[in-house]
């Protein structure tokens, strides 16, 4: 499997990347590359395998009860935002 | 008496119970030494003397009321993967540059509370992917036995800290083999847990399903003492495992007659030459002689690991980095035009190049259309290979092999070509995939730079690992030797 600079546009859309043309084409070739090593999967035989998402068999999602546990401590959290108003959180204008 | 830098963790921790010195003392001498050889290693991205000092003043406080626990007084270093309160915390990336975190993750919180003196945060490959310690926003860090070659990765920064004594013990994470690898190429006695011993909380996430916070330290008896203290249930990270952690010192000593070794026929057989191999036959060797046994075992599937990973960490990885959008975080573009170009300048200035390589991976085997060709069939291998390692632990206790197919490489030597850089972790990816606990221990050089030998347990086997591990270092001094430049 290849992947043409026009792919690679695509995944970087997908994926909320800004890319220069530089780096799209150092990407087409190195990806291209990576799905090669990956296509060594196709050899194995998993038929009737069952996916493994979680390297602990058996294991079971644990819940909690819902209450509330955390603290509101948003001035601390927005410290680290880079635009912050009145609590809220500042992006350019989604509606005109 | 020795000059502290040159003893182990557990030696430091009977000085201070003797009294022999002070915590602040002995922070004193780290400090200086960070500020003497850090400039040429790079193994800090963050240093914290007045906290570390603070620190070491509390713990003395602690030792003179009586109130100190087993690790009170200890200087450490965090992989700068760890959240530290009010402390820098950035992943090695400029997306988090600015990031000061305001809480602790429950390994640091945990330590704090042994009251553990925090020296700094180490430099790391950027958000863990690398290794060679080459990715990361701050530089590459040098291996102390050759400033010229790579420590390793990612965990590069903690194993050159440790390596140098410029720190006596510190934290790393192992996503596929960020501990063993690292310390293997300087060196040190590394140990990855059981998937869920130890709390992800806290520590940033990579890939959810293989990452795995342990310690890179200079001997076993070191490893285990931090461990005790790491491991453990953690309400916060909801794949923690609930169940009790052993007293990992009590069985250090356990004698190994008997013990059956499993030598994994494919990684024998695979990309070494019979010079390389030396170091790791000459360590099996030793422990024939200390009464075990070895086996020949096969992993037919184990050769997929790299492939497996490959698909699995970036999949995981495009998923886990999509928090970072500008916003509530972390790197902004200057003048974003409108919120798509926020997102994607934000995410396109603020991560490297590998980052941003394993990001498109990730997104294109998840994309409509290759999801089962990719991510799917990568999910079925790992089965396959989960169950032959199962297999395998029914004959055996542990497994061995080498850590790393080469020894550490120069600086800049394989940036190039990723894939050729994604074979350094052939023999230690297997261990991720299947959860197990796997360490890394010095057993040799090669022209003048360290082998490491690999062990790899069955689920929650640390305490075995450790014995195994510690058998062999009181009957072998290659764990003490150290680079003549920080001796």
């Amino acid at each position: 499997m290849s992947l043409t600079r026009e792919n690679i546009a695509a995944i970087a859309h997908l994926a909320r990347l800004a890319i220069t043309e530089d780096e799209s084409a150092a990407y087409a070739g190195s990806l291209s590359k990576i799905l090669h090593l990956v296509e060594q999967l196709n050899v194995a035989n998993v038929a009737a395998i069952e996916p493994m998402s979680h390297p602990l068999t058996g294991m079971v999602q644990r819940l909690r009860e819902d209450q509330v546990t955390a603290t509101d401590e948003h001035e601390k959290f927005q410290r680290n935002a880079a635009k912050v108003s009145d609590g809220l959180y500042l992006v350019p204008k989604v509606i005109e | 008496m020795a000059e502290l830098h040159t003893l182990t963790l557990a030696e430091l921790a009977a000085g201070l119970k003797s009294r022999a010195f002070s915590s602040v003392e002995l922070t004193r001498h780290f400090l200086s030494r960070i500020e003497k050889f850090d400039a040429e290693l790079n193994a800090f991205i963050t240093v914290t003397p007045e906290l570390a000092l603070a620190q070491a003043a509390d713990a003395d406080m602690r030792i003179a009321t009586g109130t100190a626990s087993r690790l009170t007084g200890l200087p450490l270093a965090h992989k700068d993967i760890f959240c530290t309160d009010g402390v820098l915390t950035t992943c090695a990336s400029k997306m988090l540059s600015n990031f000061i975190s305001p809480y602790d993750a429950t390994v640091v919180g945990r330590l704090k509370q042994e009251g553990m003196v925090m020296l700094g945060k180490t430099n790391m490959d950027e958000f863990a992917m690398g290794s060679s310690n080459e990715t990361s926003f701050y530089g590459a860090v040098k291996n102390p036995w050759d400033l010229a070659k790579v420590p390793g990765g990612s965990s590069g920064g903690s194993a050159a800290a440790v390596a140098a004594r410029i720190a006596p013990v510190a934290t790393g994470t192992d996503t596929g083999g960020s501990i063993r690898q690292p310390a293997a190429l300087t060196s040190l006695t590394g140990i990855k847990p059981t998937y869920g011993r130890v709390s992800r909380y806290g520590m940033i996430a990579f890939a959810s399903s293989l990452d795995q916070g342990g310690v890179m330290g200079l001997s076993a008896e070191d490893a285990a003492l931090l461990l005790q203290s790491m491991a453990g249930f953690d309400e916060r990270d909801s794949t923690s495992v609930d169940m009790p952690v052993p007293d990992y010192a009590a069985t250090l000593n356990q004698s190994l007659k008997g013990l059956k070794i499993g030598l994994v026929k494919e990684f024998f057989e695979q990309g070494l030459s019979e010079e390389n191999i030396k170091p790791v036959k000459e360590a099996l060797t030793v422990y024939e002689q200390l009464g075990a046994q070895l086996v020949e075992v096969s992993l037919p599937n184990l050769p997929l690991s790299v492939p497996t990973y490959y698909v699995v960490a970036p999949a995981e990885c495009s998923s886990n980095l999509s928090r970072f959008d500008g916003v509530r975080f972390g790197y902004r573009c200057e003048s974003p035009r409108d919120l798509m170009d926020l997102y994607t300048r934000s995410r396109g200035e603020g991560f490297g190049s590998e980052v941003k390589r394993r990001i498109m991976t990730g997104t294109y085997v998840l994309s409509a259309g290759y999801y089962d060709a990719y991510y799917l069939r990568a999910q079925k291998i790992r089965r396959l290979i989960t169950e032959e390692f199962a297999a395998a632990f029914q004959k055996v206790d542990v497994l061995m092999c080498p850590t790393s197919p080469t020894t550490a490489f120069d600086i800049g030597a394989k940036v190039d070509d990723p894939v050729t850089m994604y074979l350094n972790d052939i023999y230690t990816i297997g261990a991720n995939l299947a959860g197990l606990p796997a360490m890394s221990i010095p057993c040799g050089f090669l022209a003048g730079l360290p082998v490491g030998l690999q062990i790899i347990a069955g689920h929650f086997a640390e305490a075995k690992l450790l014995n195994v591990a510690h058998g062999y270092q009181q009957v072998t001094d290659w764990h003490k030797r150290m680079p003549e430049r920080y001796a």
